[in-house]
């Protein structure tokens, strides 16, 4: 078994644990956690057919490595996105539940802004 | 078994520990720190699959800046998350986890059944490279051959903090995102401030100006760039920008701004849009950088500051 296939089995198990991490934990902050899991595990994905991809002297197909820096920056705005949501759900509910059932200490009434 | 080959083993095993420890440790902190250092190893990784540029990246922006975001939301939302008390039915967690299970096995199984014949298109982005005048392969896919997604990213770069910031309450509308950072002017956060940012900004542009035919480039150099405005920041040094600055604004729309302009001259005077004249590439394909790295300096560190929460006029 070569080391590809390791990192391979390797990605296969953090797009799983991400998976239920997303499903299960019931805190946001979590779940942003568990998603990012999951992404890293496909963009190791992309890392082990690139590696496979090697030629010309290159050691990893460029294409797919461009492919993952771009995702790589599209998901850390996408978490600061998130976390902002987050934060302010934080600070106007002062709770972060993601449930139906109002917050305790929630005021509905609360004025906008 | 070479010692290289248990080297990667270990990795694995390590990494997938703390992927684990990410998912099922009680405290949202220790999953926070956990998902860090797993960040961190993931760059190790990528090293050993020899893609540096992507090591770089996801150890810049991945482990770093990411680190720092999550640590802050967690540290803020310490006390909501122990309130939660409410956890998911055993039916759920079964079939979450039959699930997850299920995707693994599948995604493991095609990667060791993965065919024998290979594709790839690295002696086609060699072939091409004499059209940029750059020897880096990766900076010529992002920056020349898929430059439309790179410059997609960068207004997905911009669509992110103009969300960021119309999460402002009406009371700081337009004014400076984040707290005032607070540090003892004597103490070691403030000294680090002062000695780190000449030497991070130096190496921060050497990994740019390096991108274009070494491992390197505007991506990895930026967030470098960022963590030190940030830190002179967390030190209380400097306040971050109040966001209705136009000065600010225009550096913000400088990077996609001008990458649009020069697609739009290539679809004008050249052969399609983001066309480059071979005789121009390089310039151009700098130029884009230089702006390209300012935005995505300034637009790292104000995601992380976070939404404006204190009036401009304070």
């Amino acid at each position: 078994m070569s080391a590809v296939t390791v990192f391979g089995l390797c990605a296969a198990a953090a797009v799983g644990l991400g998976l239920y991490g997303l499903i299960t934990n019931p805190q946001p902050l979590r779940k942003i956690i568990a998603f990012n899991l999951l992404g890293s595990g496909v963009f190791l994905l992309f890392g082990v057919v690139g590696r496979r991809g090697a030629a010309a002297s290159i050691g990893n197909d460029p294409v797919p490595q461009a492919l993952v820096i771009t995702g790589v920056v599209v998901a850390f705005s996408a978490t600061a996105l998130a976390i902002a949501l987050v934060l302010r759900l934080f600070q106007k509910a002062g709770s972060t539940t993601l449930s139906d059932d109002a917050p305790p200490g929630a005021d509905p009434n609360l004025p906008g802004g | 078994m070479s010692i290289a080959t248990i080297f990667e083993i270990v990795l694995a095993a390590v990494v997938l520990g703390l992927g684990i420890w990410t998912t099922a440790v009680r405290e949202t902190y220790s999953a926070t720190v956990g998902f860090v250092a797993y960040g961190l190893l993931v760059a190790l990784i990528w090293v050993r699959l020899d893609a540096v540029d992507v090591a770089l990246t996801e150890a810049a922006i991945g482990g770093g800046l990411g680190g720092v975001l999550l640590l802050g939301a967690a540290a803020r939302l310490r006390n909501a998350e122990l309130m939660v008390t409410e956890t998911p039915g055993k039916v759920t967690r079964v079939s979450a986890a039959a699930l997850s299970v299920l995707i693994a096995t599948a995604l493991a199984g095609a990667v060791l059944l993965l065919p024998d014949s290979v594709s790839t298109l690295a002696p086609t982005v060699v072939a091409h490279a004499w059209a940029t005048g750059l020897t880096n392969p990766v900076t010529n896919v992002l920056m020349a051959f898929r430059a439309m997604d790179t410059m997609l990213e960068k207004v997905v770069l911009l669509l992110a903090i103009v969300g960021v910031w119309s999460l402002a309450p009406d009371s700081a509308w337009g004014g400076h995102p984040g707290p005032r950072h607070q540090a003892d002017p004597n103490g070691v956060l403030a000294f680090l401030a002062r000695l780190l940012p000449p030497i991070g900004i130096v190496v921060g542009i050497y990994i740019f100006w390096t991108g274009a035919n070494h491992p390197g480039g505007a991506f990895q150099g930026g967030a470098i760039l960022a963590s030190m405005w940030l830190l002179a920041i967390m030190a209380g040094l400097t306040d971050t920008p109040p966001v209705r600055s136009r000065r600010l604004r225009f550096i913000l729309v400088a990077g996609p701004g001008l990458f649009l302009i020069v697609g739009l001259g290539g679809l004008c005077f050249g052969a399609a849009f983001l066309a480059y004249p071979p005789a121009l590439a390089k310039p151009l394909i700098l130029g884009i950088e230089i702006a390209m790295i300012l935005t995505i300096a300034t637009t790292l560190g104000l995601l992380l500051a976070g939404a404006p929460e204190r009036s401009a006029k304070r």
